[in-house]
């Protein structure tokens, strides 16, 4: 199966708790207008948390962001966010969201983004997993490095929060490790998007 | 591994179409990405590894059955979730309400009830509440009996009494329950309106025309088609001019039959129904 984005990745995931603004930011502001992959990321939050995630991002990036509404086409080239208290599923080719019991206290959780995203996408997916201070994301990690896809884990020494990079880096051979502020720059390699044409 | 997860969606298939001919629940329609979790749930409730495992419990045992449809419905949700909405419904809804001399509502996919009571607040607030009858229904037997007790856990209470006040709630939220020492128990007074009754939108058809429906976040597990055949079920079971709440993630925009209605309020997904 051939990607219909650059470097056969159709699809990039991300997950962050404790920390993730910063590192979430950081890598944003370093994916080029041309990102030719649609983005789908869990930043833990609090269930009634009002601050606006998407325009605190979307100052950071050129793409667009928003949070995800259920049955939402995915498209190339966009951020979506999972909004408070929902967790973020993927299908194939659009977003669902979800009301089921938190997942290791989470929701929405990086687990269920992963593992959903990892079935649909297979080995069309890039998964990040950023600094945490639980181990949600480590599941997600392994499910989908054993459909296939592309995994990358912030080295936790760098981490605020090192828990979830080391807890998926203890369950999975994974593929790059890096500092955050390699993260953007491999992503755009790896999906070939054009800086500046 | 290609294989292996043909297998796993035979098995998925098979498992489907047994419960639906054994016991006549039909979840073929739900969303593959939730469905599946919830189905790899059930497994380890039921301490089985395989999904044919599973089957062979389900199409035996009633009572495994049972706790399959309350893990594959479970919707988990607190009282007066996402306030605004229930600002809207005092603002631009309770309006609309008072002009009819008596009030058919229905909160379809209702699960534990938090939403009902929630709502049942509300509308006695504002003297509405003897003039309406509440149909809070669900799929699940289980979730049901949970949503009849108004029982709820007493740590819950601070949160729900915020999202009470930021509803625009006023009186004291204490006063709509009491409590012992782990739990709230809502006052009776509240649940006397409501009938509590197993509906399934799957495969039940329309039982009365409303005034005002809640389906929020329910077809959030339904494929399109389903979605549309829920859709049309609840236009037809609105009276003109009844008012229909989504979830406020959900959209009647890619619904077909969105032209029946016109938003009172499209950012909180409320809805009134024009032909």
């Amino acid at each position: 199966m051939s990607g219909g984005a650059g470097g056969g990745f159709d699809l990039v995931v991300m997950g962050a708790s404790l920390g993730g603004l910063d590192a979430l930011g950081e890598i944003f502001s370093g994916l080029p207008a041309s990102f030719p992959a649609a983005v789908a990321v869990v930043q833990h939050r609090r269930a009634d948390s009002s601050a606006s995630l998407a325009a605190l991002f979307a100052a950071r990036t050129p793409l667009p962001v928003h949070e995800a509404e259920d049955r939402e086409p995915i498209l190339p080239g966009t951020v979506y966010l999972a909004p408070p208290n929902y967790h973020l599923l993927v299908e194939r080719g659009e977003l669902s969201l979800s009301l089921d019991p938190p997942v290791l206290h989470a929701r929405p959780s990086i687990d269920v983004l992963f593992e959903s995203a990892a079935d649909a996408y297979e080995r069309r997916l890039v998964a990040v997993l950023l600094t945490g201070a639980s181990r949600d994301g480590a599941a997600g990690i392994a499910a989908v490095a054993a459909r296939g896809g592309l995994t990358v884990v912030q080295d936790p020494d760098g981490a605020l929060s090192p828990v979830a990079p080391r807890a998926a880096l203890e369950r999975t051979t994974v593929r790059h490790v890096l500092p955050v502020p390699a993260i953007a720059p491999l992503l755009t390699d790896l999906l070939g998007a054009a800086v500046s044409r | 591994m290609q294989e292996r997860q043909e297998l796993e969606e035979l098995e998925l298939d098979l498992l489907l179409t047994g419960v639906a001919q054994r016991w006549g629940y039909d979840f073929r329609n739900y969303t593959e990405a939730s469905l599946r979790r919830r189905v790899q749930r059930a497994m380890q409730l039921e301490g089985v590894r395989t999904i044919s495992a599973l089957q062979e419990r389900l199409l035996r045992d009633p009572q495994s059955f049972q706790r399959f449809v309350s893990t594959l419905t479970i919707k988990v949700t607190g009282m007066f979730r996402d306030a605004e909405v229930y600002r809207a419904l005092r603002k631009q809804v309770v309006p609309a309400l008072r002009t009819w001399p008596f009030l058919r509502i229905w909160v379809a996919g209702c699960a534990t009830g938090e939403e009902v009571y929630s709502l049942a607040i509300l509308l006695r607030e504002e003297g509405l509440l003897e003039r309406s009858r509440i149909y809070a229904t669900d799929l699940s037997e289980d979730v049901l009996r949970q949503a009849r007790r108004g029982i709820y856990p007493l740590a819950a209470m601070r949160e729900y009494t915020r999202a009470y006040q930021l509803a625009g709630g006023e009186a004291d939220f204490s006063s709509y329950y009491r409590a012992d020492d782990r739990n709230a128990i809502l006052r009776p007074e509240l649940s006397g309106n409501i009938i509590f009754s197993q509906h399934n939108l799957v495969s039940d058809g329309s039982f009365n025309e409303f005034h005002l429906i809640l389906c929020r976040n329910v077809m959030i597990y339904f494929d399109a088609e389903l979605r549309q055949r829920v859709y049309e079920l609840l236009h037809d079971s609105l009276v003109k001019f009844g008012i229909l709440v989504l979830g406020i993630r959900e959209s009647l925009r890619f619904a077909p039959n969105a032209d029946q209605f016109e938003p009172l309020s499209e950012p909180l997904r409320i809805y009134r129904r024009v032909r």
